[in-house]
């Protein structure tokens, strides 16, 4: 150990002030606390509002989405051994040709096949996230002088979470891209940002490349054409088009634990359970907030059911089919709750959360054009954040200059 | 007729939100928006001129100026066409409002006036107000419903403004590359907005 501190001491004097690669020191500092804890922790800035340290903050949210990352790489596997058992062909991708070396076979029951079958898919996605925002994260320190921000991280984590197994990865390198700067270096970096940069980047996704990442093909990787009556919609798809009888079939507890097709990482309510009893113990997420998605999510479907509807057969889908279907688990915990993009006084965030629940289900329900609305309900809600802030700190105001009147 | 209107109402204000579905208005949108307080007057204004413009529009355009209008004067003008004069009428009754609205802010609410400056005026050029007149034109609405139309489409772009100055001013903490200040990043802000309210592009009410 400590002779590796003596090596990046001499490797890191030409970095330093005045050194011959002064400009790229935010480069030796990202690998430098990679290694070592450092002794000078973030002071000012970016949590300003916050005693938390960023690098510990940003650890902890990156431990919390290990169960989603875990169940991602399963059951990509496992969603595509199950197709393939059915008759369908494996897909002409590099990625088949590395499996196939493997040898591990194609049996849905082997854990470790779907395992390894579901991280040649997930592990690129993750790789170019990393590549691709990275480059710009360290070119945007260097240039602009900051530090290399572990929030990058996270949303580099969260991004192959939300995307389908198939995404071709130069749309992923192109869409990380546009939300790392368009999202947030432009804003001056971690915390400055007014949108979700992984929402962004999933928002991208979704109106650039929208054949990629919607209908019935991308959720499974594997080849259903010249197979009848076989399609890899997902459940949600499926209960948009017929309703609760598009729904049979499927075991609550299986889309509880995210058995289903989907998004890699965005089909298992469990995991994302997990994630958020890690962030409510620590305190990191905002559990006005969740509750408030739950909330605005039950009130709207109550409502729609109650409403009824001859020709949309999405009014009769229950709550508690809602909850457990889409992007909903991983977006109110990990998306909803983004310290940065949600309002900071907490009964607006419960009234923010409310919002994202209501339109979420409003979208899936009565948006013909989408059938998940989660990440645009939240982009949507990060946009009127700073204006809920703004209502509530004014409220305040008003009631103590009342209170003050009256002495 | 409730459901109609109030999914007209919806979709003036959200589905086809003047300013980030349309990108009308935009002048105004990107100048008065460094302030809440200053955007929700300009928002106001924008919302009671265009409630009221909307539907003067609409009856100088069904009594004068559309084809055949005239018939209730005499039968001779059953055939004539003034609809060509719609711009040039259009944009003199805007304003026309605008210099009520004007005087009515200079009277009752002084400060906000001289916040919004020259604003107030330029409203009767606001390309949100006068598309309002020119889309109710095209699709053929009747009072009752380029009233809520005026009125709808006016309450989108004031919620478009107000919550674009809320961001602006949250974003004073930001660390915007200095050649990105002030208008660049107001753009880039408005398009990210926009992407967001495609939330609502395709719902059907």
């Amino acid at each position: 150990m400590r002779a590796l501190r003596k090596l990046m001491d001499r490797v890191g004097q030409p970095f330093q002030k005045g050194g011959r690669f002064a400009p790229l020191k935010p480069v030796y500092d990202m690998v430098d606390t990679l290694l070592f804890t450092p002794s000078a922790t973030t002071t000012g800035a970016v949590h300003v509002r916050d005693s938390l340290d960023l690098k510990r903050t940003m650890v902890t949210v990156y431990v919390a989405l290990l169960p989603a990352m875990a169940m991602a790489v399963y059951n990509t596997g496992l969603q595509a051994h199950r197709a393939l058992a059915l008759g369908a062909k494996p897909l002409a991708r590099w990625q088949e040709t590395l499996y196939a070396a493997t040898g591990l076979g194609y049996s849905p029951d082997d854990v470790l096949a779907n395992v390894v079958h579901g991280a040649v898919y997930f592990l690129p996605v993750y790789v170019v996230c990393l590549a691709a925002g990275g480059l710009w994260e360290v070119l945007f320190a260097v240039v602009r002088r900051h530090d290399v921000a572990e929030g990058f991280f996270v949303t580099s984590a969260l991004v192959p979470l939300i995307v389908p197994a198939t995404q071709p990865l130069w749309q992923v390198a192109v869409a990380t891209s546009f939300g790392v700067v368009l999202g947030k270096e432009v804003f001056g970096g971690v915390g400055m940002n007014v949108l979700n940069p992984a929402m962004v980047v999933r928002a991208f996704l979704f109106f650039a490349y929208p054949a990629d990442i919607s209908g019935d093909a991308p959720w499974i990787a594997a080849d259903f054409s010249g197979v009848d009556g076989m399609t890899g919609a997902t459940w949600l798809s499926k209960a948009a088009a017929q309703g609760l009888p598009g729904l049979t079939g499927l075991d609550w507890w299986d889309a509880f634990l995210g058995t289903i097709p989907g998004s890699m990482g965005e089909t298992s309510a469990l995991a994302a359970l997990v994630g958020c009893a890690l962030l409510l113990v620590t305190k990191l997420a905002s559990w006005r907030t969740m509750l408030g998605v739950t909330l605005g999510t039950f009130a709207l479907a109550l409502l729609f059911n109650g409403i009824g509807s001859t020709t949309n057969p999405m009014f009769a889908v229950p709550f508690h089919w809602h909850v457990v279907l889409g992007g909903w688990a991983l977006g109110t915990v990990f998306m909803a709750t983004d310290p940065v993009t949600s309002p900071f006084v907490p009964t607006a965030q419960l009234l923010y959360g409310f919002g994202i629940g209501a339109l979420t289900v409003l979208v899936r329900v009565v948006n013909p054009a989408y059938p998940e609305g989660m990440m645009l309900a939240v982009l949507f809600m990060n946009v009127f954040a700073p204006l809920l802030d703004y209502g509530f700190v004014r409220a305040n105001i008003r009631r103590r200059e009342a209170r003050l009147a009256k002495r | 007729m409730l459901q109609h209107f109030l999914s007209l109402a919806v979709k003036a204000a959200f589905v086809e939100n003047m300013a980030l579905a349309f990108f009308l208005g935009m002048c105004s949108f990107l100048a008065v928006s460094k302030k809440v307080e200053t955007a929700l007057g300009l928002g106001a204004a924008v919302v009671v001129v265009m409630g009221l413009a909307t539907p003067m529009n609409w009856a100088l355009h069904t009594f004068l100026l559309r084809e055949g209008a005239l018939a209730w004067a005499s039968p001779q003008l059953a055939t004539v066409d003034l609809s060509f004069l719609n711009f040039l009428s259009f944009i003199g009754s805007i304003a026309a409002m605008v210099q009520v609205v004007e005087m009515a802010v200079d009277r009752y609410l002084p400060k906000l006036y001289a916040a919004l400056g020259v604003f107030l005026p330029l409203i009767a050029v606001n390309c949100a107000i006068l598309g309002g007149s020119l889309f109710m034109v095209e699709r053929d609405y009747t009072l009752a419903e380029s009233t809520v139309f005026g009125v709808s489409s006016g309450f989108g772009f004031l919620l478009a403004i107000v919550a674009l100055a809320a961001l602006r001013e949250k974003m004073k903490y930001s660390n915007v590359p200095s050649g990105l200040r002030g208008l660049g990043i107001t753009f880039i802000v408005t398009g990210l907005m926009a992407i967001a309210f495609m939330l609502f592009s395709g719902i059907q009410l």
